[in-house]
Formats: structure tokens, C-alpha cells, sequence
């Protein structure tokens, strides 16, 4: 690993030691964070994975349903019974701080009291499978309502996890080694340059006794 | 308060309406980026779509990738699964680990 460009002085060393050690205090910190994102991560998307199929099995039989109203049902009447929703869905949104990413919370709120009250049309004119599938759909909402909270979340700390890691890495592999390296190397030229005055000064010494006393 | 939508093609989205879910059909792809981009910077927190329509969207829906909201989440059409879900789940893990380990 490469050696900074520095100038090996006294200064530049105490420098060095301090931003070594904030380097390592910041490696342990992000390591740590790493693993928990992680920990929490695989508990969600394990989550994420069996809610997901649920849903997609849950749309599959109202599409099913569906399908066969439609063969009943004329297209028109079909428009008409789903013109007008009785129902409104209002989304509320929080946001939770894991580890400093920030995942959104859902909270369904329907504009009628009673949830059930799904059924935007007279019974007499349209086919039962209608029902069927809007039952269907209406009964796989609240965990279609979870996927969407936890995929997204588990979106964001892929994300987050990704980064982290690379930052980890950095400093593990580039930026401590590369701090210690420099450190190494002024404490070596530090010593150097110290012998080296030690020896002149000895060389004078003698030189200068030996004009004194007049040795030949 | 944000509300909820769902983007496809006509067939696939219409139940949802029934449930108070805003329903956008769209048919070609050109229109349907410029919808999306138009309901994300909106009041919709989450937005259901096709899978279909996922697949021609994708740019537009990794932009939305790293915000918060809105969380859009691609559902299985009329037509079929196209596996596209569970292979974003994959793709997930496949990010934060290295490799996929859920499987």
C-alpha cells in the first residue's frame, strides 16, 4: 500500500495518529451497524418473500373470479358497477428510523366506517363472481398494504446495507492500512534523521577536541 | 394523507377499484412513464403496477428506487405472473449480501 504524500515532520505524525485512531473508532462503529442492518434485513425480506407469494396466489383467484364475471357480465354493465367506489382509501404515512434509514410505516384509514362496505353496486344486475373477486382482492388488501411497507423497506436497507459495506471496506482496506503505513514510515525517518544528528554531533565533538588538546 | 393507485392495463386493475384504490388503465408505455412520474411526484404514497407494465417502466421505477415514497410495487396481471416480484426480492438480497442466500 502506498505511502501518503506528506511531509514526515513531528506535526504531521501527531496528525496522522489522531486521524488513525478516529479511523478505526469509525470502522467499529460502521461494522457494527453493518451487521445489525443485516440481522434486520434477512428477518424482513424472508417476510417480504412469503408475503409476496401470498399476494400473488390472493390476486390470482380474484383475477380468476374476475375473468369469469366478465364472460357473464356485459363489459358495460361491468363498467357500471365499478364506476362509483363506495370506498376510499386514505394512506396514512409515518416514518420509522432503523439504524438511521429512514423505512416508511402504512396505515390503511377507509373513508366509510364499516370496512366490509366494499360492494359498490346493486346485487340484482351483476353475476356473484363479481363478488367473488372483489371479496377476494378486498380480503388480500391489508397484506398487499404490508408487502408494499416492507418491500420498500427492504429496498431502502439494500441500499443502505450496500453502502455501509463499501465504506467498511474502505476504511478496512485502504484507508487504515494506508494511515499506518505513513505513520510507519515518518516514525522511521523521525529516528533516522535522529541517529543521523547524534552521529554529527559526535564527529563534531571529536573534531572539536581534537583542535583543542592538539591531537595530531 | 396519501392515497393509493394502481397502474396497467385495464383488465388487471379494475377490481381494485371497488376497494377505493385509484385506478389508471393505460395502454402503451410511453404514456404510462409520463403517468407514473406524474402520480409519484403527487399525493400517492403507494402505487401498485402490472408486472407487465414493471417490466417496460423499469428505468422510471429504479428513479423511485432510493426515496422513501413512493413505494411502488409491481402485482401480478390477468395475464399471469411473470416472476418479476420475486425476482426484485432476489435482486435485493443479492445487493446487501452478494449473492442471493434466500432462495
Amino acid at each position: 500500500m502506498a505511502v501518503m504524500n506528506v511531509n514526515p515532520t513531528r506535526m504531521e505524525l501527531t496528525n496522522l495518529k489522531r486521524k488513525l485512531v478516529t479511523a478505526r473508532r469509525g470502522h467499529k462503529l460502521l461494522k457494527d451497524k453493518r451487521d445489525e442492518l443485516m440481522r434486520r434485513f434477512l428477518d424482513m425480506v424472508r417476510e417480504n418473500k412469503a408475503l409476496r407469494k401470498e399476494v400473488e396466489e390472493g390476486i390470482k383467484q380474484a383475477n380468476v373470479a374476475m375473468s369469469v364475471a366478465r364472460c357473464v357480465m356485459s363489459d358495460k354493465a361491468l363498467d357500471v358497477a365499478l364506476m362509483l367506489p363506495t370506498q376510499e382509501m386514505q394512506l396514512e404515512v409515518s416514518e420509522k428510523n432503523v439504524m438511521s434509514v429512514m423505512i416508511p410505516e402504512f396505515d390503511v384509514k377507509f373513508r366509510t366506517a364499516n370496512e366490509n362496505d366494499i360492494y359498490s353496486y346493486g346485487f340484482a344486475n351483476t353475476s356473484g363472481d363479481l363478488d367473488t373477486a372483489v371479496k377476494a382482492l378486498s380480503d388480500i388488501m391489508p397484506k398487499m398494504i404490508r408487502l408494499a411497507e416492507i418491500e420498500k423497506s427492504c429496498q431502502l436497507m439494500a441500499d443502505e446495507i450496500e453502502k455501509t459495506r463499501r465504506r467498511v471496506n474502505a476504511l478496512e482496506h485502504v484507508m487504515i492500512p494506508q494511515y499506518e503505513e505513513t505513520i510507519k514510515y515518518i516514525t522511521m525517518k523521525l529516528d533516522e534523521n535522529e541517529r543521523s544528528t547524534t552521529t554529527r554531533l559526535m564527529k563534531v565533538k571529536d573534531m572539536m577536541l581534537a583542535q583543542a588538546h592538539n591531537y595530531d | 394523507m396519501y392515497k393509493i393507485a394502481a397502474m396497467g392495463d385495464k383488465d388487471s386493475i379494475y377490481g381494485f377499484a371497488s376497494l377505493g384504490i385509484s385506478i389508471f388503465p393505460v395502454e402503451d408505455s410511453a404514456d404510462a412513464g409520463r403517468l407514473l412520474r406524474q402520480l409519484a411526484e403527487s399525493e400517492y404514497g403507494v402505487i401498485y403496477i402490472t408486472e407487465a407494465l414493471a417490466s417496460d417502466l423499469n428505468a422510471e421505477i429504479q428513479h423511485y428506487a432510493s426515496k422513501p415514497l413512493p413505494a411502488i410495487i409491481p402485482v401480478p396481471g390477468i395475464r399471469g405472473n411473470t416472476g418479476i416480484g420475486l425476482e426484485n426480492v432476489s435482486k435485493f438480497v443479492e445487493k446487501a449480501v452478494g449473492s442471493d442466500i434466500i432462495s
